[in-house]
């Protein structure tokens, strides 16, 4: 039996291999879901729901959402687009995003969905949240204004570093990335080099010293809105 | 005909909006044949002389009279722009909303390193403006139709949605035109 197959995306046929999510057989299709919290090489875990689509009329993520032979699914929609919208949304209200100053901006993937979503505002009030910094490294600091929860750094330390530096505490609304010490990032033993140094999609957790140094207009999402590297695949197959 | 009147206002903002606005360069030119600017600090009217078209609201509301002002603009203005991350979500004046308004007026007028203060008072002159628990944006304050966000905006991105509105055209910025910084 053949380990390939294929299902619809918006109609369209694409093909799959056994055990690929959705997101992974999109990805080689050449579709883009939009996505958050997940990140090529760690594994996902459906934290942000931004890349929900509807399988056969049913909203799943696509992310840890296994492939199958001739599912139906719909990613592309009015309805789906207002939810991904109102999840972008909540993320801007929720932390302090001051895109004016953070060195991220241009390469933040919160922001460059945002941007593809064509929000000019946020549609909720502001929370404002009193959140901490830790500039305590020397290599490293932590912004958790800007945090999301995504969660990448923590699965990126545990599972390619395996240092287990990160670790959510709390719940709800103080919930919060800790991290492995007594006091500050500086007792523990992470490392610049660490791949949890550089899986934050926003500007919460930054190599010092490196920051601006991408001029503007030459930034990841400067020019073509995120997820064109995956599109522009689609454009080169066919 | 008349033409259609345009108003601009600063409120909490540094004027870095109104700046990009002149950065529209010669095309202020074209501008002024399709509008007549009012209450703006560009030819210094202080107050409104008619009903507006569109009016551009830089800046957030940190004080009374950012609020007085906005409500002024949201009344004779037809269509209410928030120009600015300023406007749209605070921007660097919001800093100051984590924390406390009490410590932040201390640190400015008694305990901060370079402040020279023996009478200990902060300033409370009745003509100055009541400073608000938090800046707040300005669609939180009253209504507003349109948005264009940037720090500042670009001068294309105010010149497209200026032009659009002017002519009775939709409003589509392109993606290389909204940014957030």
């Amino acid at each position: 039996m053949s380990d390939t197959f294929t299902f619809t995306i918006d109609g369209v046929e694409v093909t799959a291999t056994k055990g690929q999510t959705i997101i992974e057989a999109a990805d080689q299709s050449g579709v883009y879901i939009p996505r958050l919290c997940y990140c090529e090489g760690l594994k996902p875990y459906g934290g942000c729901r931004i890349c929900t689509v509807l399988i056969n009329g049913r909203p799943q993520a696509a992310c840890t959402q296994p492939a199958a032979p001739g599912i139906e699914v719909t990613n592309e929609s009015a309805e789906l687009n207002k939810h991904r919208r109102a999840l972008i949304d909540m993320h801007f209200v929720e932390g302090n995003h001051f895109c004016m100053f953070c060195e991220k901006s241009g390469d933040c993937e919160l922001q460059a969905l945002a941007y593809r979503f064509g929000i000019t505002a946020p549609q909720y009030p502001y929370m404002f949240p009193k959140r901490d910094i830790d500039a305590t490294h020397p290599d490293i600091f932590i912004d958790r204004n800007r945090c999301v929860m995504c969660g990448r750094c923590v699965q990126a330390s545990r599972d390619v570093d395996g240092k287990n530096v990160f670790q959510f505490v709390g719940r709800g609304s103080d919930k919060r990335v800790a991290v492995n010490s007594e006091a500050n990032l500086a007792d523990t033993d992470m490392a610049a080099s660490d791949k949890a140094a550089e899986v934050c999609p926003v500007g919460a957790l930054l190599r010092k010293r490196v920051g601006f140094a991408k001029p503007i207009g030459k930034r990841d999402y400067d020019n073509t809105p995120i997820g064109s590297d995956i599109e522009s695949g689609k454009s080169a197959a066919q | 005909m008349s033409k259609p009147k345009v108003a601009t206002t600063s409120l909490a903002g540094c004027f870095g909006c109104h700046m990009s606005l002149l950065d529209i360069d010669d095309r202020i030119l074209k501008l002024i044949e399709l509008v007549d600017f009012d209450k703006s600090p560009i030819n210094d009217i202080k107050k409104f002389t008619g009903r507006c078209a569109v009016g551009l609201v830089e800046g957030g509301c940190a004080n009374e009279h950012n609020v007085h002002v906005l409500q002024d603009f949201r009344r004779n203005c037809e269509i209410l722009i928030s120009v600015g991350d300023c406007a749209i979500m605070g921007g660097i004046p919001a800093v100051r909303n984590g924390i406390p308004l009490k410590e932040c007026l201390d640190e400015a007028y008694i305990n901060g390193p370079t402040v020279y203060n023996p009478s200990g008072q902060i300033p409370n002159d009745p003509e100055l403006p009541l400073i608000l628990d938090r800046v707040y944006p300005c669609h939180e304050v009253v209504k507003i139709d349109y948005h264009l966000p940037g720090c500042p905006p670009p001068a294309d991105m105010l010149w497209e949605a200026l032009v659009a509105l002017l002519t009775d055209k939709p409003l589509d910025l392109p993606y290389e035109l909204i940014k957030y910084d």
